[in-house]
């Protein structure tokens, strides 16, 4: 099995983490759910660096971020799914 | 091959009170800050021993006195600890510290400085901590059940991979291991801070959840509301946890309770250095997210085998109680593998599940209480930091 570009903990996660370094737009990622060892592809839109998240889904402005299978916070910006999600579009729901 | 949980031992110390130590110290504890000359002279004249220098023990007061004192008695009544020497300036706060240890059933020797002077005191001490070293080093290790282990954990120099690999780590050990009978012990009351809700659910009553929320509240009201200068959005997440990819304080708390697992859940929550006393299980404990001040208080508490999962490489040590370190971050395992005992960076790379880092952590941990020194006793690493509540008087 080769070693996946991105790990995503539970399986209701809209969210994954990308493991490798130097990821480039256009790569078509390997995806791995830690929780059940289960996998699926998905292609970067953009250069993402290692340990930053990339949207399974589509995501729009307002919608909640499941990371662990929990709420992290909610969408300020929309991101196509293989979007770079980070602190331009996601934001904290406690301040 | 998945570890077989069944009837693991490890051979190490039943003490006098029946729990289980991993290491055979005898420490020169001093009651005060003044009290470290002469408990280092001790251990530097009685090879064995070990001083346990600290920067506190004068003119506290109150809860923040009650602390200090936990942690002292709590130090050297700690099953690592074979038999303990108390060092303080005056003889009655250095009576409360030996007469507490000896509650355990250990040889305790107290000693006081005023009257007698370092010189003489260092004397009598050598010559007792000398018969001490006699009688501790002829203590033969027996075959103990695993499960009277007390495995405590607490994460350091986080980054997303710690929330991916070595926490889960920490997390599927407890899973593993409490229903066989330890007592575990996680804490870092700040840095659940956007996890708290999820944190309160694991509780295993309401009354622990709530017990819990409160010491959470009672931070958040009396720590940070008084002494903060902006909303946290600057220092939670930090600028160096933002360039390593996490975004929200959520996100970073999620990622620090992974360290409990996905079944496990905690039966009370404990004020600092307080022992568990609500039987064998998980305890939450009101603790510093600072990583020598809370396994020291861990340790004082009563365990004996820490589990320190980390991203970046913190390089912390304890003195009585041995800091396994668990990272799966590759550059760290690169540029620093000195300091790190389980590399689970397979986790990433999916040459090892959770469930394998978890069995290699658990043979890990039994390696270690069988005797195996980890990284950081083999670096010396020896940070015992009291928590102070407040100022002294």
């Amino acid at each position: 099995m080769s070693k996946p570009h991105l790990l995503v903990h539970d399986e209701a996660d809209n969210v994954g983490v990308v493991v490798v370094e130097g990821l480039t737009a256009g790569t078509d990622m390997l995806c791995v759910v830690t929780h059940d060892n289960s996998d699926f592809r998905l292609t970067a839109n953009a250069d993402i660096p290692i340990g930053h998240k990339v949207a399974l889904n589509n995501l729009a402005a307002g919608d909640t971020i499941v990371k662990y299978g929990e709420d992290i916070g909610k969408m300020i910006g929309d991101a196509a799914r293989g979007d770079h999600v980070h602190v331009h579009n996601l934001k904290t729901k406690r301040w | 091959m998945p570890l077989d949980l069944t009837n693991l031992t490890v051979n190490a110390w039943r003490r006098e009170n029946d729990r289980v130590g991993v290491r055979n110290h005898v420490a020169i504890l001093p009651v005060d800050d003044i009290s470290n000359a002469a408990c280092e002279a001790v251990a530097n004249n009685i090879k064995g021993t070990m001083a346990l220098p600290h920067s506190y023990g004068r003119l506290q007061f109150g809860e923040d006195l009650e602390l200090h004192f936990r942690t002292m008695i709590g130090t050297g009544a700690n099953p690592n600890v074979a038999a303990c020497i108390v060092i303080g300036i005056e003889p009655e706060w250095t009576k409360v510290v030996a007469d507490g240890i000896r509650e355990t059933g250990k040889p305790v020797a107290e000693f006081s400085i005023e009257q007698n002077g370092d010189i003489a005191t260092i004397a009598a001490a050598s010559w007792k901590a000398k018969e001490f070293v006699h009688w501790a080093s002829e203590l033969q290790r027996e075959e103990c059940p695993m499960a009277d282990l007390w495995v405590s954990t607490k994460c350091g120099e986080s980054d997303t991979t710690t929330g991916l690999s070595s926490c889960p780590t920490v997390g599927n050990m407890y899973d593993k291991l409490l229903p066989t009978g330890i007592y575990g012990c996680f804490g870092e009351t700040s840095e659940i801070t956007g996890a708290e809700h999820i944190c309160e659910k694991r509780a295993t009553t309401p009354e622990a959840g709530e017990k819990f929320m409160k010491i959470f509240q009672a931070y958040q009201d009396d720590v940070i509301e008084p002494y903060k200068t902006s909303d946290l959005s600057d220092s939670q997440p930090t600028k160096g946890n933002i360039l390593g990819g996490l975004s929200t304080i959520e996100e970073k708390a999620l990622g620090n309770l992974e360290k409990i697992g996905r079944t496990s859940t905690y039966i009370d929550a404990l004020g600092p250095a307080e022992e568990p006393k609500k039987g064998r299980g998980l305890y939450f404990m009101d603790t510093s997210s600072a990583a020598a001040e809370c396994v020291t208080l861990m340790a004082a508490a009563g365990y004996v085998v820490h589990t320190f999962p980390t991203g970046q490489g913190n390089v912390i040590g304890n003195p009585i109680v041995p800091v396994i370190k668990i990272s799966g971050n590759p550059r760290t395992l690169r540029t620093m593998s000195e300091h790190i005992d389980v590399d689970v960076t397979g986790v990433l790379t999916r040459e090892m599940t959770i469930s394998e880092a978890g069995d290699a952590l658990i043979e890990m941990i039994r390696r270690t209480a069988n005797g195996r020194a980890t990284a950081a006793e083999a670096l010396g690493h020896k940070e015992f930091v009291m928590t102070k509540l407040y100022r002294s008087a």
